[in-house]
């Protein structure tokens, strides 16, 4: 029509058409619907195949659990998470949680999509439940901006599903051991309803994994803890007075200059988001770095090894978490069988998956019934009991503090993370076992920011 | 300027990390064509929106329907034409990009203005129609712009790259062999092992020498007691690192051996070290190609600095390639690494110079990345589509082969195929209406078995396929999309920046087993 050419009655014609549908769907739907929104969904969900789940039956009801009843929480609003978000959205989700404890940073815009430059320094939280839901009509996501732990049972037991994008093997273990803890196991035996299903996502440059765990049932994170590299940390005599590569100038800055110097103020810790902060450190390293004749220090390796920067692009996040999605579709639809159980991605040379079922540890820390032994000689000291609680590869732990029944009362042996305390039983480290009072088969409860619970150990003195 | 230029590397810090700055000007200096603003496409071009390619242009003659703003967030309203659409979302995500729309079918465009697609660094088609896709295809075939073909079929994502000659000096391989020349020690390094005398140090001096330092003075022992010949065996590795143990000092009045680090390192590596220096056979296939010993004004710039590096190894390099000139860290006083590591970059420097004195013959610009690359310098070639299409070119052997293993991800390729068929034949896909499902099986079937015949393929497609793809009735969920928007993102940013291995040239993914696969088509 000649008439409809003229971009302005287009626009008006746009809008106009826009307003009803949101306002009024007509044909008995509900507002936020339209015709044909979700058709690539419901041939998934209306229509039988031989390749679905045993289980599945087609229906229209599937689409009304997925947009009115699923409820899905996505840990973290990053890379991983805004990619999440929309995914799920997409997929029918409306009812979605999200949980982030920080702010928006300029480094995060090159693939955290869902903000922009003027959101620099808000939470992620918020801007990104914003953004799908401005964008994408009828979704209700809820943001928190707040660390996981500062959420408890009763708020993580509403969820179906959860969905982790996650940048810390700690922050993983500890969602991990917090499912771990809302299963319900009557006479023995797991109440499946009390399983939810953790879809769990990790990036790194070129590289990725999704996985999917049942907790109680399949491999946990504990489970497969040697899978994740360890991180590398150079030896103090090499930091200290053998440095050899750029990288050990500005461990030295970092590690032994800055606490000496206190260039910024007594107790001002070293920001690595302070350029200014930055700036010094990489002064320091190139004149470090002269003593020794060693090349290679810049300003973007100061600031890469100062925090920890891991290199990141839009395109493996949009990859694992899309995996991830599919993964929390399947599941609440039961329209396919899940991921048995890791998938792990590369695309640094072509693009290669690899699948495998991760089996679970019969000992495992976190999620076997196996009571877990301490075995030690009286007179060993409660330091050797420390490190092997951080040093053994199977608990990995990162500061355990260790309390224990002795003559009756309740005692704490050593916890590092407040302070006063600390203070107060750092001389139990170099007291031995039997002078601290504790008998043989004795019960030591051990906590950790691994594990959202105390994790309860049997002593047994060896001769 | 110069604020926009730090913001600059602030925003993109995370993946300058990964391809420098010289990768981030060549996408900033890329112009990349997606033709079909569907879900698949626009989060492929998302996915080069945010790391900051220079300009995209969208082509799509579509009209932006129901279905399409429920499964593309670049997408809001209805009834706006489908590129403009996505090109006014999509641009929002980064101010440094522009994009461009084409209101346009691609088959208009072909018909009217084919030299139109001749500006695009790449151009990546969507969804395309069999038809569409070859005559396409065509065109960037004979312009030489590279083309991604991609699709999300069901819960199929589908990726086929073409492009003609596609080099890459950067290729970043994981866990690369080092460069150490212990089996044929140049001069300068000769001497070096020469200036040290394990048995005259104190402990101090002797656990602090690096490992390279302990092998190499080893190896000399060796091979002058055993006719000039290395370790070969298990057994004479073996033996050569027990040698090596037995040289660690003992301080201990009990004649019992004390821990020297260094020596363990150089244990742990000796037989990495003793692997021969070699000219790696990819590369050698690459010096004996047309276009390596046919240099004209014409020849691109790698043809020549790899010509360059060839003419070294026969001359200079006396069989060998010029020295990468990095060793990895190890146990060792400072003063002993670093002038360890000068003897290995200072060979390098020399070896780049003579590299570029050839390049310089060969009338170009110096290589220096090049010789630092040498032994990762890559080549990709995919055949045309016209030739995968083609019933006396189609590849048999690796569709037939695939076909014996049951969880080949072959069977896919061949029902896209057969999809194709069918919308020729039908205009339109097969199971897009629910009443349609039961009816097209048997319809798609025929497809299959015309498919089968006219490439003379024995193989057997089961009738479980037939059915699922029926299902799936065209169907483009979202999440499939992201995946392969990802995916094919990346490849396009190889193709690009010259970083990185494409992969050649078909890909698979199947998200209902979350598995994967490449294919030779």
């Amino acid at each position: 029509m000649a008439d409809m050419d003229e971009p302005e009655k287009k626009r008006s014609r746009v809008v106009e058409l826009t307003e009803k549908m949101v306002v009024d769907g007509g044909n008995g739907l509900a507002a936020c619907e339209w015709e044909g929104r979700w058709n690539h969904l419901k041939k998934f969900l209306e229509r039988s195949g031989p390749f679905t789940h045993p289980d599945f039956e087609p229906s229209t009801e599937s689409l009304q659990f997925m947009l009115e009843t699923c409820k899905i929480l996505v840990i973290g609003a990053g890379g991983l998470g805004c990619e999440l978000l929309k995914d799920l959205a997409l997929s029918g989700i409306r009812n979605i949680n999200v949980v982030d404890m920080d702010t928006i940073d300029v480094s995060n815009l090159n693939r955290q999509f869902l903000f922009r430059p003027k959101d620099v320094g808000r939470p992620k939280a918020d801007v990104a439940a914003d953004f799908i839901n401005s964008r994408v009509p009828g979704c209700c996501v809820v943001p928190h901006f707040k660390k996981i732990q500062d959420l408890d049972e009763t708020f993580y037991r509403q969820f179906h599903i959860i969905v982790c994008g996650l940048d810390s093997v700690v922050a993983r273990r500890w969602m991990n051991g917090m499912l771990l803890s809302l299963l319900v196991y009557e006479d023995g035996i797991l109440d499946p309803g009390s399983i939810i299903p953790l879809i769990d996502g990790g990036t790194e440059g070129f590289k990725g994994n999704a996985r999917v765990i049942l907790p109680g049932m399949t491999a946990c994170i504990d489970c497969t803890l040697e899978l994740y590299p360890p991180q590398i940390n150079f030896p103090m005599c090499t930091i200290a007075s053998m440095p050899r590569l750029p990288e050990h100038c500005i461990e030295y800055v970092r590690m032994l200059l800055w606490p000496k110097e206190t260039p910024f103020g007594d107790c001002v810790a070293l920001d690595g988001d302070d350029p200014e902060h930055i700036q010094w450190a990489y002064q320091r390293s190139l004149e470090r770095a002269a003593e020794f004749n060693i090349t290679g220090v810049t300003y973007r390796l100061t600031q890469g090894v100062v925090k920890r920067i891991i290199p990141a692009v839009a395109s493996t996040n949009a990859v694992i978490a899309a995996a991830c999605a599919t993964e929390v579709f399947k599941i609440a639809s039961s329209a396919y069988i899940p991921l048995n159980n890791y998938m792990v991605f590369n695309d640094v040379e072509g693009l290669y998956t690899y699948t495998f079922e991760a089996e679970r540890k019969e000992n495992c820390s976190a999620c076997s019934q196996v009571p877990l032994d301490l075995h030690f000689a009286p007179s060993s000291k409660l330091q050797e009991v420390l490190d092997y609680l951080t040093e053994s590869a199977s608990l990995q732990m990162k500061s355990p503090a260790v309390t224990a029944t002795v003559e009756g009362k309740n005692k704490t042996l050593y916890l590092q993370s407040v302070a006063s305390i600390e203070q107060r039983t750092r001389p139990n480290l170099s007291k031995t076992l039997k002078e601290l009072g504790l008998m043989d088969g004795q019960e030591l409860a051990v906590a950790d920011v691994t594990t959202p619970q105390t994790m309860l150990f049997r002593l047994y003195f060896t001769s | 300027m110069a604020a926009t230029q730090a913001s600059k590397e602030q925003k993109y810090d995370r993946q300058l990390r990964l391809w420098g700055d010289h990768g981030q000007e060549t996408l900033e200096n890329a112009h990349v064509c997606l033709v079909n603003a569907t879900a698949t496409g626009t989060e492929i071009l998302k996915n080069l929106v945010l790391p900051g390619i220079g300009a995209f242009t969208i082509v799509d003659g579509h009209t932006v329907s129901g279905e399409d703003v429920g499964n593309n967030v670049n997408l809001a309203f209805m009834l706006q034409n489908r590129a403009q659409a996505a090109t006014e979302l999509l641009q929002e995500m980064n101010s440094d990009v522009s994009g461009n729309f084409v209101e346009e079918s691609p088959d208009k465009l072909l018909d009217n203005d084919p030299e139109f697609f001749h500006r695009f660094t790449i151009v990546i088609g969507v969804h395309l129609p069999e038809s569409t896709c070859m005559r396409l295809g065509s065109v960037l075939w004979s312009a030489s712009v590279p083309f991604l073909v991609c699709k999300t079929y069901g819960l199929i994502g589908y990726m086929r790259l073409v492009v003609q000659e596609h080099t890459v000096i950067e290729s970043h391989p994981d866990n690369a062999l080092e460069d150490l020349r212990l089996d044929q020690p140049f001069s300068e390094f000769k001497n070096h092992i020469q200036s040290y005398d394990l048995d005259s140090m104190d402990k101090k001096d002797h656990s602090h020498t690096p490992w390279i330092i302990i092998v190499a003075k080893y190896l000399e022992k060796w091979l002058s007691e055993h006719n000039c010949q290395a370790p070969k065996n298990y057994k004479e590795k073996e033996a050569f690192r027990q040698i090596i143990r037995e040289g660690i000092f003992r301080k201990n009045e009990n004649g019992v051996p004390e821990d020297e680090e260094n020596f363990e390192e150089a244990v742990k590596n000796v037989n990495t070290a003793l692997n021969p220096t070699k000219v790696p056979t990819a590369l050698e296939d690459l010096f004996n190609s047309e276009q390596c010993n046919n240099i004209t004004s014409q020849t691109p710039a790698f043809w020549v600095m790899l010509r360059a590096v060839k003419e070294f190894v026969h001359n200079e390099g006396s069989g060998s390639l010029p020295v990468r000139g990095t060793i990895p860290d190890m146990i060792a006083d400072s003063q002993k690494f670093i002038s360890l590591q000068n003897i290995y970059r200072e060979k390098a420097m020399q070896d780049t110079a003579a590299v570029s004195k050839h390049v310089e013959r060969l009338l170009q610009s110096v290589g220096k990345v090049c010789c630092k690359n040498a032994s990762f310098l890559r080549v990709v070639r995919c055949r045309s589509l016209a030739e995968e299409y083609s019933v006396d070119s189609v590849n048999k052997d690796e569709i037939t082969s695939c076909m014996d293993s049951p969880d080949s991800e072959m069977v896919f390729y061949l029902m896209l195929r057969a999809v194709d068929r069918f919308y020729q034949q039908h205009s339109r896909y097969p199971g897009v209406y629910n009443y349609q499902v039961e009816e097209d099986i048997s319809k798609l079937k025929l497809c299959v078995n015309s498919l089968l015949q006219e490439y003379s393929l024995n193989v057997n497609i089961k009738d479980d396929y037939i059915h699922e793809f029926c299902r799936y009735g065209a169907a483009e969920p979202h999440t499939v999309a992201a995946f392969l928007g990802g995916s094919a993102a990346q490849e396009a940013i190889k193709i690009i920046s010259h970083q990185f291995v494409p992969f050649s040239n078909t890909f698979i993914y199947n998200a209902m087993s979350q598995t994967s696969a490449t294919l030779h088509l």
